[in-house]
């Protein structure tokens, strides 16, 4: 999974390393959100459209990376649960200038114990705060990894990605 | 996530050329029956157990809401110039598949081509989609049809024999999380992007 706020490059991240330009989908809902099952008593309730990109990466004959950008807007909870079934881990990232956009990813992964990194996404090139700064104004614990990317280059995303399935390795491994 | 399609011996799943490009920006209900027709997927021959969707009382039309807004505003009654098909009207009014599919789940189409005739226009474009292996994720995108409107077909498909589904494997001991072997796959994997 890749979140964080909006405008944050979580697209941008997703199409640096995917093999197929980001796809969309969208999910359908009605304002009393998830666990509807039947649209015969709905009759109050209107419906909003959230959309999702994501990538996808073949690793192996038979092993494909799916990326999913999460949806921007946080209250949209039940599409993160839905997604982080079956997930590797999540990087989470960050856009040091906006700090306080990250809070509620960082808390559904604290919460949801999904590993996640948290990447700083430098903007124009640049990386105003150093990773240890971050840490502390977040109150990231020692083993989260912090790194610094550029959600732009492929590289970098790939970089972030290793990082991230180390860190969900250790953690496994624990 | 990782989704390691078990017992397939497809061997090359790269897209074709164009495939995956600029369809995102069509038409986001791209449906081939015009929203003026009445009972658009009802066709003659489908056997309709129980009391069928349309028998019931109209609801509402479903009218996609600003993601900013945050009252919710009543629908407004009859309004005609939408050009939406509701988004379940295909599925009978279901919003839940017979069984939960996972949006990375892989879909692989199994189906002999005669074995198409007759099936929903809907159900055909997603096994002319799946003879290349896809996700779940990816038939809602490519095909434009909201993620839950695609659980369901595709949980059709596979109920009918017209598909192969691959779950992607989980270690059930750690809340369905990839295993350690997947893991060392995935990272190897990437290591040598």
């Amino acid at each position: 999974m890749v979140a964080g706020g909006f405008g944050v490059g979580k697209t941008t991240f997703v199409g640096a390393v995917s093999e197929i330009n980001p796809l969309r989908t969208e999910a359908v809902m009605t304002s009393a959100s998830a666990g509807i099952d039947d649209l015969t008593h709905t009759g109050d309730k209107t419906t909003t459209t959230v959309a999702m990109d994501f990538g996808r990466i073949t690793l192996d004959q038979d092993l494909i990376l799916y990326l999913f950008g999460t949806p921007g807007q946080d209250r949209f909870w039940f599409m993160w649960d839905d997604l982080v079934r079956g997930a590797i881990g999540a990087i989470v990232l960050v856009d040091t200038r906006r700090l306080a956009d990250c809070f509620p990813a960082v808390d559904y992964f604290e919460n949801s114990g999904l590993p996640f990194v948290i990447a700083l996404n430098g903007f124009d090139g640049q990386q105003p705060y150093q990773p240890d700064e971050v840490r502390e104004a977040l109150q990231i614990g020692p083993d989260t990894p912090i790194i610094t990317t550029d959600a732009r280059h492929r590289a970098d995303a790939k970089s972030a990605l290793i990082t991230l399935v180390e860190h969900a390795l250790m953690a496994r491994l624990r | 996530m990782a989704t390691p399609p078990g017992g397939s011996s497809s061997g090359n799943w790269s897209y074709g050329p164009g495939q995956g490009q600029g369809q995102g920006d069509q038409h986001r209900y791209d449906f081939p029956s015009a929203p003026s027709q009445h009972r658009p997927y009802a066709h003659p021959g489908s056997q309709n157990p129980g009391p069928s969707p349309y028998d019931q009382p109209q609801a509402p039309r479903i009218q996609p809401v600003q993601p900013q807004r945050r009252t919710p505003e009543p629908a407004p009654a009859g309004a005609s110039s939408n050009p939406l098909v509701r988004p379940y009207a295909m599925t009978g009014g279901r919003t839940r598949p017979r069984y939960q599919l996972a949006i990375e789940a892989l879909v692989h189409t199994i189906a002999q081509p005669h074995q198409m005739q007759g099936q929903l226009p809907e159900h055909q474009r997603i096994c002319n989609l799946c003879r290349e292996i896809k996700s779940v994720a990816e038939i809602s995108a490519l095909l434009t049809i909201p993620l839950g409107v695609a659980r369901i077909l595709v949980a059709d498909l596979a109920e009918a024999g017209l598909v192969a589904i691959h779950q992607p494997g989980g270690d059930e001991n750690a809340g369905g999380q990839p295993d350690v072997t997947l893991l060392e796959r995935v990272l190897s994997g990437l290591r040598k992007l």
